[in-house]
């Protein structure tokens, strides 16, 4: 039945949206109301299904970049330009217009602050939206476990959540960006792929067993993870979450 | 290497849907090289069906094929899958 929970079946509820912010030229934050929305863990996600009007239907995962308070779910998207979902999201969703999501999903790719820390998350472009749930609840919570987020993105127009990140930094959290296509003047900052020389010097090493997580297109995961792996880090403490080629 | 391989958490939502409860932490054991691994850690291909692959030694797991109306399920490498309900 439509909105109703049984165990822990999924259902597909209505989700309003009540807000939307361009994060990036290419990315938006789109703020839901879903009602009777339980809450969710950090790193969670939804999938997100359209209905055409003649019935054919598109579905897509989108990871929740919104704090576990309250009822609203954020989801972080990008537009892919031969996407069959982001574009209608992006472009066309208006404060007021209804989606079908269902969820929240998921419970590999989560951190609770009562994990703590040491924590290192790696975030390829719009992968960073699951690892800024668990920041926000991180700061919300006051937490101020060992945090690092090495954060890669094509440009400095091109990183999601610039400001609220440089916000957040302190407390035991630190940002480290990554700028792989075009640098600002005056850069001093990484200006390459993540690497393991980068990963090693960003720490928190092996040695201090942290809980990694990674997120992001597969081919940046695959090389992040392979690289931690290789520094020494035990691959039962790497989470990954890998989105395809470009992402949903 | 493959751009388009997803892992276990892509395909949580459909496996909720069969098993009604949390599926990316049940552990699934490879009945070829006995690895046991959280289901979001597996490798996942999707085509006309879903194919889920031992993050190991590349075994299938299980295959998901699915219709408007059914879904098929079989699990031709999988020893054991430890669910919590």
């Amino acid at each position: 039945m439509e909105g109703t929970t049984v165990l822990g079946r999924l259902s597909w509820q209505v989700a309003e949206v009540v807000d939307i912010v361009d994060e990036t030229p290419r990315v938006k934050t789109i703020a839901f109301d879903v009602r009777g929305w339980h809450g969710h863990r950090a790193g969670q996600h939804v999938d997100v299904r359209l209905t055409a009007a003649d019935g054919y239907q598109a579905q897509r995962s989108y990871s929740i970049a919104s704090p576990p308070d309250g009822t609203s779910v954020e989801l972080t998207v990008e537009r892919l330009d031969d996407g069959e979902v982001s574009p209608y999201l992006t472009d066309e969703l208006r404060p007021g217009d209804q989606i079908e999501l269902r969820g929240p999903i998921g419970g590999y790719f989560v951190w609770e602050p009562s994990q703590g820390g040491p924590l290192l998350l790696v975030a390829g472009g719009s992968g960073v939206a699951p690892l800024m749930a668990m920041l926000r609840l991180r700061a919300g919570a006051g937490s101020n476990a060992d945090a690092r987020l090495l954060f890669s993105s094509r440009s400095w127009e091109d990183v999601i959540y610039r400001d609220e990140l440089e916000r957040l930094e302190g407390d035991g959290l630190r940002i480290v960006h990554t700028l792989t296509r075009s640098q600002p003047d005056g850069w001093t900052g990484y200006a390459r792929r993540v690497d393991a020389d980068m990963l090693a010097e960003v720490g928190p090493g092996p040695a201090e067993r942290p809980r990694v997580y990674v997120c992001g297109p597969t081919l940046f995961v695959e090389a992040a993870a392979e690289a931690l792996v290789q520094l020494g880090h035990d691959p039962q403490t790497v989470r990954t979450e890998r989105f395809g080629p470009t992402g949903g | 290497m493959d751009a388009l391989m997803l892992d276990g958490n892509a395909i949580a939502g459909m496996l909720q849907e069969v098993f009604a409860v949390e599926m990316t932490m049940a552990m699934g054991t490879c009945g070829n090289c006995g690895a046991a691994e959280p289901m979001g850690a597996t490798h996942v291909f999707k085509g006309a069906g879903v194919v889920m692959r031992c993050p190991h030694c590349d075994t299938v797991l299980a295959k998901v094929v699915r219709s408007d109306t059914r879904l098929w399920l079989s699990f031709p490498g999988m020893r054991a899958l430890e669910v919590s309900p």
